[in-house]
């Protein structure tokens, strides 16, 4: 494997971590997020600050940064509970702009140079990089869908989703949309800076503008494109939005604008997503009785 | 107090190109309950094309109206092709589109205009006004007259005439206005040409006045005038109005004379937050609802 054709699968793998935590906000809890970005900021924040600041190793930092990333997910997902549908989404991406600006404006986090020298992983004394690295996230990739899978199949998972279905109905039944909103942006928050710790020590350099708006419009993008709700849609949206740039690569000067034409004719015409119900794909392939 | 008047003319000024600008959206999410965030594109096309009508004509009129034509034309084209088939599924959906178009517009501006910041070729000759010792510029007053004459235009087509009362009817119940005889469809499309010229107005006036059109120049405001809508209640207009002319004081005056340590930008947001904790309704309540 060819050192670009790693990068750019370990980027995806990232993306597709952090697509899936919003996946549990806005696909199983149905609370839209245009902010998802701040999360994975605020986890690779985590990770710099704490290794190079306090000198902590990847190992000890990974599971830190995700637990704060987790706690500050169910602080700012308090306004879903007063607000919905497009004021949630303005106010997400209000919270976006705000974070993105404290790391930009506040000397704590490096400023607009961002925070360097974050060092990568070593794993019984081998760095990890390249093809080690890839597989580190793939395998954190695997845990994570495992757990997203446990989660959907759980009685918490059928709670939320019954939540985002009907509120009002569930709350009949004894859910609980507070503790269930909450967890839903717990989880998924934790999930995003999972993610921002692994892109964190993988490109050892991170500035306020990797986490800005458009990271959280791809980041949707993904969700919607791959299929709202579903466990593989969300890796899916990550395969194919992460890979589109690299394929219209040579187009140097269209390929942008490719990249929003293709993001528009699916949109348009499969709205549910790739996997989503009603789908092309679900079309030609029904799935089988059971 | 001289200056502070500057201050507080300069930010009437920006102001009412906000206001400009939100109306568009305000307009199109009272409506279509849709989150328009390609209006800012829209807008950045407005511009473009006021600066080549300008740079052929010399005329700031021809300049307008060739923006506002093209503009409408974009905009009902965007209604058409791509929200209308989409108004069946969830609010998200539509909002995804948008921000493509968006993109895909910013991308068609910097592919056929180039990357640059492109100035208006002369700036128009317009003498600055003096009352006492407190002097006003041209371009200040033409951004307040110019705007001030479309807020009149669009008040009047709203509140005195049968396609105004047409418009209020479709955007309080769709279903309703249509069993009454009004044709929704059209209606939907005009407001999308009328939000859509103004917010042309809005990006020929802002080249004007900073003397900048640039591919991304909607970017910033795509999000800030979103911001401005839900701070004036989203879908009332005179809300959206209102909120805008506050919000370009607030900024004006705050880069004159306090030093936060937060961009200008993040403003809109702030107020945003705070509105939401004690009136979640918005500045102002739609009356109807």
């Amino acid at each position: 494997m060819g050192g670009y054709f790693t990068t750019v699968a370990t980027m995806i793998g990232i993306y597709a971590l952090v697509a899936s935590g919003l996946n549990i906000i806005v696909g199983f809890a149905g609370q839209i997020s245009l902010g998802h970005a701040a999360f994975f900021g605020i986890g690779a924040y985590s990770t710099a600050l704490l290794c190079t600041k306090l000198g902590l190793s990847f190992w000890w930092s990974l599971p830190l940064a995700t637990l704060i990333t987790g706690l500050i997910g169910a602080l700012l997902g308090i306004p879903s509970l007063r607000v919905k549908d497009d004021f949630l989404a303005i106010t997400t991406i209000g919270i976006n702009f705000i974070v993105r600006s404290i790391f930009l404006y506040v000397p704590f986090f490096g400023g607009a140079l961002g925070i360097g020298g974050i060092p990568t992983p070593t794993l019984l004394d081998t760095r990890l990089r390249g093809e080690y690295y890839l597989t580190l996230v793939l395998v954190l990739l695997a845990l994570t869908t495992w757990f997203v899978h446990r989660f959907a199949r759980s009685w918490t998972g059928l709670a939320t989703e019954a939540m985002r279905e009907e509120e009002t109905a569930a709350g009949a039944m004894g859910i609980s949309h507070v503790r269930f909103k909450i967890l839903a942006f717990t989880i998924g928050s934790a999930m995003a800076g999972l993610g921002g710790v692994l892109y964190a020590h993988f490109v050892n350099f991170i500035s306020p503008d990797d986490f800005g708006f458009p990271v959280s419009i791809m980041l949707l993008s993904m969700v919607v494109l791959g299929g709202m709700g579903k466990i593989w849609g969300p890796i899916l949206g990550a395969i194919v939005l992460g890979s589109l740039p690299e394929v219209f690569r040579p187009l140097v000067q269209y390929r942008m604008l490719l990249y929003g034409a293709a993001l528009l004719l699916v949109i348009r015409y499969q709205p549910q997503g790739i996997l989503g119900e009603g789908s092309l794909l679900r079309r030609l392939f029904p799935r089988g009785r059971r | 107090m001289q200056l502070f008047i500057e201050h507080l003319i300069n930010g009437l000024a920006v102001g009412s190109i906000y206001a400009l600008m939100a109306l568009g959206l305000a307009m199109v999410y009272g409506i279509l309950r849709i989150l328009h965030v390609a209006h800012a594109g829209v807008y950045a096309i407005g511009g473009y094309v006021g600066l080549f009508a300008f740079q052929a004509t010399d005329s700031f009129f021809v300049a307008i109206a060739a923006a506002m034509v093209v503009c409408a034309i974009v905009g009902v084209a965007i209604e058409k092709v791509i929200y209308y088939p989409l108004l069946k599924y969830p609010p998200y959906v539509p909002l995804i589109a948008s921000i493509a178009i968006f993109l895909s517009i910013e991308e068609i501006c910097r592919i056929l205009a180039g990357p640059y910041i492109l100035g208006f070729p002369r700036r128009l000759a317009l003498s600055p006004l003096t009352l006492g010792s407190v002097s006003i510029g041209g371009m200040q007053i033409l951004v307040l007259l110019t705007s001030f004459a479309i807020l009149l235009v669009l008040w009047f087509i709203s509140e005195r005439t049968e396609l105004g009362l047409a418009m209020q009817a479709t955007s309080q119940d769709m279903a309703m206005a249509s069993a009454m005889g009004v044709n929704t469809k059209r209606i939907i499309s005009i407001t999308f040409a009328m939000g859509s010229a103004v917010a042309a107005v809005a990006g020929v006036l802002v080249g004007i006045y900073y003397n900048q059109v640039y591919p991304t120049m909607g970017a910033v405001p795509a999000y800030k005038t979103l911001a401005i809508i839900v701070v004036g209640g989203l879908g009332s207009i005179p809300g959206a109005v209102l909120a805008a002319i506050l919000l370009g004081l607030a900024e004006a005056l705050l880069i004159g004379y306090a030093a936060v340590p937060l961009p200008r930008d993040a403003l809109a947001f702030i107020a945003m937050i705070i509105v939401f904790m004690i009136r979640p309704q918005g500045l102002l309540d739609r009356k109807t609802r």
